[in-house]
């Protein structure tokens, strides 16, 4: 019998926290299946910091570092400048990255740290019970803006991959949204390419990923599917905002 | 090997280079700038990086990345860049990695100033970040001390996996005395068979981490952690002290005020008093036991500090209540004199001779 489908060696053997329909299983999936099409794994060092993939040193097979808030990116410096010869990425929310750490991302991005992010943007803080993020929309609601954000009290979601596309070290800037099979497929494309320019010493590569949080958002997973489709996608547009023939 | 005259800052960082440390990550704050500058010109010359953060915070974490994957690496600041470095020291100690902290300390609170000062006594020596923590803290009181322990601080690190601390003040670092870069004891050092270096496909995942959600998990964890910090107290313990078992007072003053203090104790001498010196080289782990061998006569200890009174906690706990502990102190950047000590000195005496 031929098998059609297995379970990638990129990520360990055990079953996961993630709440039932959040996204972080599928990109991670994704990231496991990419170190492994690219023959990385096994110098792979990955890094993630506190909020809902803090435990994803249990999930990626292969070494791992658990960070402080934000500061996955300025870990991954200090591994990176060791090891340059290796593979080293990051995985972040949006709390951690465009909220605490947008000096640790802005610096890596400015510096062209041969590093790779993985951006899980679910327009909420996760982790702690669904408080408000810098990414969090106009009118949706968390536990720190009951009565939904307001402009003028918080300002404007913050839209990371349009700011960090203006950085010249930013060699490779990408959106995607895993909410069907084709967007998927493509958000896969997306992290092999951002993965290659760190293999070939490009520069800094970032793929934002539009995720969903069911729990947080009080809604059912394919409820989540719809709202992300009918409220992230259009503030948050899909694409690539650079890439290196871009970079002069 | 000959002497060479240096200045205490660029001293630290050739040290550090003949160390064996490659790696260093850092922000510019007065007075320890130097160093830094020192490093980036040093350390490509012998393959190292040194790279300037976009602040102190990052620096911290930069150190935990490089270190977690296994490299001789070091940060310097000083006090309000300290103070930033905290949440990343405390996630080194709790993740148990091995690396190498300067703080050239400044006068506070605050933005306070550039002048030199002892005001991270408590931060340095109690944990300035969060958590159940402790590392060797060094206080050295010349720059040969101080180049000897930065070659052994690395050491340290490497034999216990957790960061070592030198505490000097601004006098330390700015000032240029004649040193000599001896080859340090060879110590037996652990294999860091637990850096993420990539599994190379012949092992499982290392993992660099101090997150234990299970509380039963953190305890093992905490009492594990705290066993080394016994050893540590055990056997990495330093003082230097003069003339205690026979001493009517007895000075405690580390680093620049212990120099202060022994000017102090050679007039004090010539006059006929007899007051002794404890110094301790190791804030952490404390001198205690120095304290015990204190003639029982003596009538009062005074703890000499440029701040407002930090060690004196540690004098107090050392001497168990048996003498009057009595304080004095310059801060803000001013410095003691030795006629100021005399003074006080002589106070415990009950006037002059």
């Amino acid at each position: 019998m031929t098998i059609v489908f297995e379970k990638t060696k990129g990520l360990t053997d055990v079953q996961t926290h993630y709440c039932p329909g959040c996204t972080h299983g599928i990109v991670h999936r994704l990231v496991g299946e990419v170190l492994v099409e690219l023959g990385v794994l096994d110098k792979a060092i990955g890094v993630a910091p506190v909020g809902c993939s803090v435990f994803a040193y249990n999930y990626f097979n292969c070494d791992m570092q658990q960070a402080a808030h934000g500061r996955a990116p300025a870990v991954a410096t200090g591994i990176k400048r060791v090891h340059p010869d290796n593979f080293v990425f990051t995985y972040q929310g949006d709390g951690d990255l465009a909220s605490i750490g947008t000096a640790e991302i802005v610096h890596a991005a400015h510096r062209g740290e041969k590093i790779s992010t993985i951006f899980i943007n679910n327009a909420i803080y996760g982790m702690t019970g669904g408080q408000m993020a810098p990414t969090t929309l106009i009118g949706q609601k968390a536990t720190t803006a009951p009565l939904g954000r307001t402009e003028e009290h918080s300002g404007r979601p913050i839209k990371v991959s349009e700011m960090l596309a203006t950085i010249h070290g930013a060699a490779f800037v990408e959106r995607v949204a895993v909410n069907n099979p084709a967007n998927i497929r493509k958000a896969k494309k997306a992290i092999k390419e951002c993965f290659q320019i760190q293999l070939e010493g490009k520069g800094f590569g970032i793929v934002e990923v539009l995720s969903t949080c069911p729990t947080n958002w009080g809604l059912t997973a394919p409820e989540a599917m719809k709202w992300l489709e009918e409220n992230m996608m259009p503030y948050y547009p899909l694409g690539n905002y650079r890439r290196p023939e871009e970079v002069e | 090997m000959t002497k060479v005259l240096m200045k205490g800052n660029e001293a630290i960082g050739a040290a550090a280079i003949q160390a064996g440390c490659k790696y260093f990550f850092g922000y510019p704050i007065t007075p320890q700038s130097e160093l830094p500058e020192y490093m980036s010109r040093e350390l490509p010359k012998v393959g190292g990086v040194f790279l300037q953060a976009e602040s102190e915070v990052a620096a911290i974490n930069m150190v935990y990345g490089a270190a977690g994957a296994g490299a001789r690496v070091m940060t310097s600041s000083s006090s309000p860049g300290m103070a930033l470095k905290q949440e990343g020291i405390s996630y080194i100690a709790g993740a148990e990695l091995p690396c190498l902290l300067v703080n050239i300390m400044r006068g506070g609170p605050g933005l306070g100033s550039i002048q030199p000062s002892q005001t991270d006594y408590f931060q340095a020596t109690r944990g300035g970040g969060n958590g159940d923590y402790r590392m060797v803290v060094f206080a050295p009181a010349n720059v040969q001390e101080l180049v000897d322990l930065i070659i052994e601080g690395f050491d340290l690190a490497d034999q216990y996996r957790n960061p070592v601390m030198v505490l000097g003040d601004g006098m330390i670092g700015q000032m240029m005395e004649p040193v000599e870069f001896k080859t340090p004891t060879k110590r037996d050092l652990p294999e860091k068979d637990w850096a993420t270096v990539g599994t190379g496909d012949k092992r499982k995942p290392n993992i660099i981490n101090s997150l234990y959600i299970a509380a039963e998990d953190l305890e093992a964890h905490n009492i594990r952690l705290q066993a080394k910090y016994k050893k540590m107290q055990e056997t990495e313990c330093r003082v230097e002290s003069y003339n205690i078992e026979d001493a009517d007072v007895v000075i405690a003053a580390y680093g620049t005020t212990s120099r202060i203090a022994k000017t102090a104790i050679a007039k004090l001498e010539k006059e006929g008093y007899k007051v002794g010196l404890i110094r301790p080289i190791t804030l952490w782990p404390y001198p205690f036991d120095e304290f015990k061998k204190i003639n029982p006569n003596c009538k009062g200890i005074l703890t000499v500090e440029m701040n407002n009174g930090q060690m004196i906690d540690d004098v107090k706990i050392a001497v168990e209540g048996k003498f009057p502990v009595s304080f004095y102190g310059r801060s803000g950047g001013m410095v003691p004199t030795p006629d100021a000590i005399i003074e006080h000195v002589k106070k415990i005496y009950g006037g002059d001779k």
